[in-house]
């Protein structure tokens, strides 16, 4: 197997009392498209912050493309190519959507003109071309999801970690951005999310690995994964995975 | 996408609109024979030149600061001593100012931004050192202490000491349309999308690749740099200069007044605001001249009246009522 793009090692951070990652490690291949799952709470979002160094880790090591980045602020692990997104979208609102994306393009681009024209074609690979004009407080939740995966997209990078790009879209929105994520994966960029809405993690990742209270507790392919009883029980309580044997129900939709 | 792609926003047209506020400026200056009205041109622009390079720092960097008199003061002082004391000519003299105001830019960056500071503790932070430069000036020896410094009159361009005000009018323009430049280049630049980047959303700038602090350094070293030629400009003009007009927060309240009036992270505001404002307190000077102080009480009250109605500045004026006028029937 080829080594892989990110790998973490017995990552653990904690908050006070609260031990919000418990020593996690796994190894994210590169091309490939992954997921992170887990209850709200499971410390995914935490995890995210680790890799990308908007946190440092009280123990382990993370490992991007070859080079320990353990501690290494985030600015440079962009510039290494890991950009994240953030579950809560943070527009530059008072710009334009242009150049809310020309901001992402400069990362390897210092001539305005130019990042301005790659502005525009990261806009079109994700929907956002009509929009290009109007302020970033202007667009729908919608529109903002977008314009967060357009803004990491324009930095061109080999990883990039999606935070729940999907919540809170409607049905509609999500089938829409699906193939958006899907179009992304294949033009050659690894891509690891954190998701909620299962019908897209079913849809995309090979790969899935689950969080629960800060640890790892299952991986494997999506449909393997979701009939674990332990999976079952962190999202839906104990004796809960029992109970839905029992009545004959397919946990293959758990959550 | 091609290479001929989007025109930057506008770069063409700033420089255009810059071109012809300068000839404007310029030929108006030529024309006008009143003593007044020259002094008063003069003081306009000195003062949208302290606006200014407030601007770079707090409208593009959203960095307030309540002490650029810092800035202001160690370009005087330097642009006094080193005529004075190292016998330098005054222009070398203004460029060893304008580097030395924006080294202590560096400096107060680099220690309030390498601790994260914002906001409230940035202003507060910015005052504080503002005052210890202050106290400093007034303690040790080489700045005269409370006395102040006189520069001796010797008149001559070559001197920076110019007998007619239109001289003076002509430097002041020329560093404001370095500024009005600069600004511009703030807007079309990777610099300034950094910089603005930071200023809306710090992580968000971070994710993609933009180091915070070595931008917010480059922008208060810039800020500080103009707000140094004020400080030599100050000191050409009138000769003098003590700790309270260097360091005193009169100066760092002009600075930020004129570019929040004005309208914050634009690039005509600061010199609008600025403009506006000297003629306000003019005018409230000259009309209720024989009640001492009462100016400053309307100067004061419209100041309140912009910063409630208008809080994107009178640049910002045209938005603000568009925004009231659809809040109202959405309403």
């Amino acid at each position: 197997m080829a080594e892989p793009l990110l790998a973490l090692r017995g990552l653990s951070i904690a908050f006070g009392g609260l031990r919000a990652v418990r020593d996690v490690s796994l190894a994210v291949p590169p091309g490939s498209l992954t997921a992170l799952i887990g209850p709200n709470g499971a410390g995914k979002t935490t995890l995210f912050a680790l890799m990308s160094g908007f946190l440092k880790p009280d123990a382990g090591t993370v490992r991007f493309d070859g080079r320990d980045i353990t501690g290494v602020p985030p600015h440079l692990n962009a510039r290494a190519g890991m950009t994240r997104t953030f579950q809560i979208v943070q527009p530059f609102a008072a710009q334009t959507v242009r150049e809310n994306i020309a901001v992402g393009a400069h990362l390897h681009e210092p001539r305005r003109r130019a990042a301005l024209a790659a502005a525009e074609d990261v806009a079109a690979r994700v929907g956002l071309a009509p929009l290009l004009d109007r302020p970033a407080g202007d667009l729908t939740v919608a529109g903002r999801k977008r314009l967060e995966l357009a803004r990491a997209l324009a930095t061109r990078p080999k990883l990039l970690l999606l935070d729940e790009v999907l919540a809170g879209l409607n049905p509609q929105e999500i089938t829409e951005m699906i193939p958006v994520v899907r179009g992304i994966a294949d033009g050659g960029v690894t891509v690891l999310m954190i998701e909620h809405v299962m019908q897209a993690v079913m849809n995309l990742a090979e790969h899935v690995w689950v969080l629960a209270q800060g640890q790892l507790i299952a991986s494997g392919t999506p449909v393997l994964v979701t009939r674990e009883p332990s999976v079952i029980e962190a999202y839906l309580g104990p004796g809960a995975a029992a109970r839905l044997a029992g009545g004959g129900h397919v946990a293959g939709s758990a959550k | 996408m091609s290479a001929a792609g989007p025109r930057p926003a506008g770069a063409a047209r700033d420089l255009v609109a810059i071109g012809a506020f300068a000839a404007l400026v310029g030929v108006a200056t030529l024309w006008l024979d009143s003593g007044v009205w020259l002094n008063f041109v003069m003081m306009a622009l000195y003062a949208a030149l302290l606006a200014q390079a407030w601007n770079l720092l707090g409208g593009y960097g959203g960095q307030f600061s309540f002490g650029h008199a810092l800035f202001f003061g160690t370009g005087a002082y330097v642009q006094a001593i080193a005529q004075m004391q190292g016998g330098a000519n005054p222009w070398a003299a203004l460029a060893l100012a304008v580097l030395a105001a924006g080294a202590v830019g560096l400096l107060v960056g680099a220690l309030s931004f390498r601790y994260g500071l914002r906001g409230s503790y940035f202003a507060l932070v910015t005052l504080a050192f503002a005052e210890v430069f202050r106290i400093l000036a007034l303690s040790v020896g080489f700045t005269g202490g409370g006395v102040g410094l006189m520069v001796p009159l010797q008149e001559g361009a070559a001197n920076m000491q110019f007998a007619s005000r239109k001289g003076y009018v002509a430097l002041a323009l020329a560093f404001v349309v370095a500024a009005l430049l600069v600004t511009s280049w703030m807007r079309h630049s990777r610099f300034g999308a950094s910089l603005q980047a930071v200023r809306d959303n710090e992580d968000a700038a971070r994710a993609v690749g933009v180091d915070p602090y070595r931008t917010k350094l480059g922008a208060i070293a810039l800020s500080g740099a103009f707000m140094g030629a004020a400080g030599a400009f100050y000191v050409q003009v009138f000769q003098y200069i003590d700790p309270a007009i260097a360091f005193g927060p009169h100066v760092s309240v002009e600075a930020l007044v004129g570019a929040i009036v004005g309208g914050m992270g634009t690039l005509w505001g600061p010199l609008l605001g600025a403009t506006l404002l000297h003629l306000l307190a003019d005018v409230t000077r000259n009309l209720v001249g024989q009640l001492p102080g009462i100016n400053m009480v309307v100067y004061g009250i419209v100041l309140v009246v912009i910063v409630m109605f208008l809080p994107r500045g009178i640049s910002g004026l045209g938005a603000s009522v568009r925004d009231a006028w659809k809040g109202r029937r959405n309403g």
